[in-house]
């Protein structure tokens, strides 16, 4: 019993926790605003970004070189996509308020999603500059 | 996990604990964080000596299960007091850092005394009973001390996105083996709960790697806007 209470708790920490420290990392990317280039690349015209975008812009992203800066970034953010998502579908039914927060939670990564892109966009095209000056 | 994969994540993780501290060296934060920086020099150095043991004696061997045992109380020792650093960062301008280092000290006694309460009864291999057992007890008591510091964190609005960040890590890491410990103990004869370390045996070098990497130390941010709660 005891065990188990123990186990309950750490969990709930343990989400807590990773939540907190994936908006930390998500948090620094919010304030900035998706470029004019993105929105053309991607077709996104609304302010804020759909979460449902997330994979698409992910995908778009990987298509570009990387620098490898952002890899252990986007992968945490990836991680807590599908995190929220899962907690979505489960608690969703239930407790209607969870909805609304997770959509917001999910256009930040979204959000984010777009951020990378905008930054493999320009370190393409500054590599091409490069290769084009050499 | 195979045998392969596990000397993988063996050597995967005394890579990332180097790589912490050359991290933190590059952005001049390693005597500012001196304490979470010596953890992971100490865990990289008992990595590579264990890997040693375990290849010259054995995995059933008894110098491996001492050496195991003993290297692992150090370590909890090691991170409790980085987490005890942390503690001092947050209540710096408080001037309470005395107060933290003798709380330290205290709460440290304290625990070793209730494991040797705890473990005096065992005839043989007593001194092996307790330091598995003041770890263990050191490692609920990190987790818990982890989400006292979090909610300080959050109560004096700390800015700093480092602080913030190593926090949580640290938090995540503290839980996680709560929750892989409790699993083990309700189900013994599974083995899915043996990931959890692993897993967590690389995730604290590679979120305090991050940290220090890509952080810079007058980073700011809001603890409201990581909290979370929902609105």
């Amino acid at each position: 019993m005891t065990t188990a209470l123990i186990f309950v708790l750490s969990v709930v920490a343990l989400l807590q926790f990773f939540i907190s420290y994936c908006r930390s990392v998500i948090a620094a990317t919010v304030t900035q605003p998706v470029s004019d280039q993105v929105r053309e690349v991607t077709g996104i015209r609304d302010p804020e970004i759909d979460g449902a975008e997330f994979a698409r812009l992910l995908q778009l992203a990987r298509l570009c070189p990387e620098s490898g800066k952002d890899r252990a970034r986007i992968a945490a953010v990836r991680a807590y996509y599908r995190l929220l998502s899962v907690f979505r579908t489960i608690s969703g039914r239930y407790i209607p308020g969870v909805v609304s927060w997770t959509e917001r939670e999910l256009s930040r990564c979204a959000h984010f999603a777009a951020i990378a892109l905008d930054r493999r966009i320009n370190y393409s095209r500054g590599l091409m500059a490069q290769q084009l000056s050499s | 996990m195979s045998r392969t994969l596990e000397f993988a994540v063996w050597f995967l993780t005394a890579l990332l604990q180097i790589g912490v501290v050359v991290c933190a060296i590059r952005a001049k934060s390693f005597l500012q964080f001196f304490p979470l920086n010596f953890y992971m020099l100490v865990a990289s150095l008992f990595t590579i000596v264990r890997f040693m043991v375990l290849v010259k004696f054995g995995l059933a061997s008894s110098q491996y299960f001492y050496f195991y045992y003993y290297s692992d109380a150090l370590l909890t020792i090691c991170l409790f007091f980085a987490l005890m650093a942390l503690f001092a960062h947050v209540f710096h301008e408080m001037g309470a850092e005395t107060y933290i280092r003798i709380g330290a000290i205290l709460v440290l006694g304290l625990i070793s005394a209730v494991s040797y309460f705890v473990v005096r009864q065992a005839q043989d291999q007593m001194l092996t009973h307790f330091v598995a057992k003041l770890s263990q007890n050191l490692y609920f008591i990190g987790a818990v001390i982890t989400y006292v510091l979090w909610a300080a964190v959050r109560k004096m609005h700390e800015t700093r996105t480092q602080l913030i960040q190593l926090v949580l890590s640290l938090g995540v890491y503290f839980s996680a083996y709560a929750a892989s410990w409790a699993l083990a103990v309700i189900y013994p004869e599974s083995s899915m709960w043996k990931f959890g370390p692993y897993i967590m045996s690389l995730w604290l070098p590679l979120a305090w790697g991050y940290t220090f990497l890509k952080i810079p130390e007058g980073a700011r941010l809001a603890t409201a806007r990581v909290t979370a709660a929902a609105r």
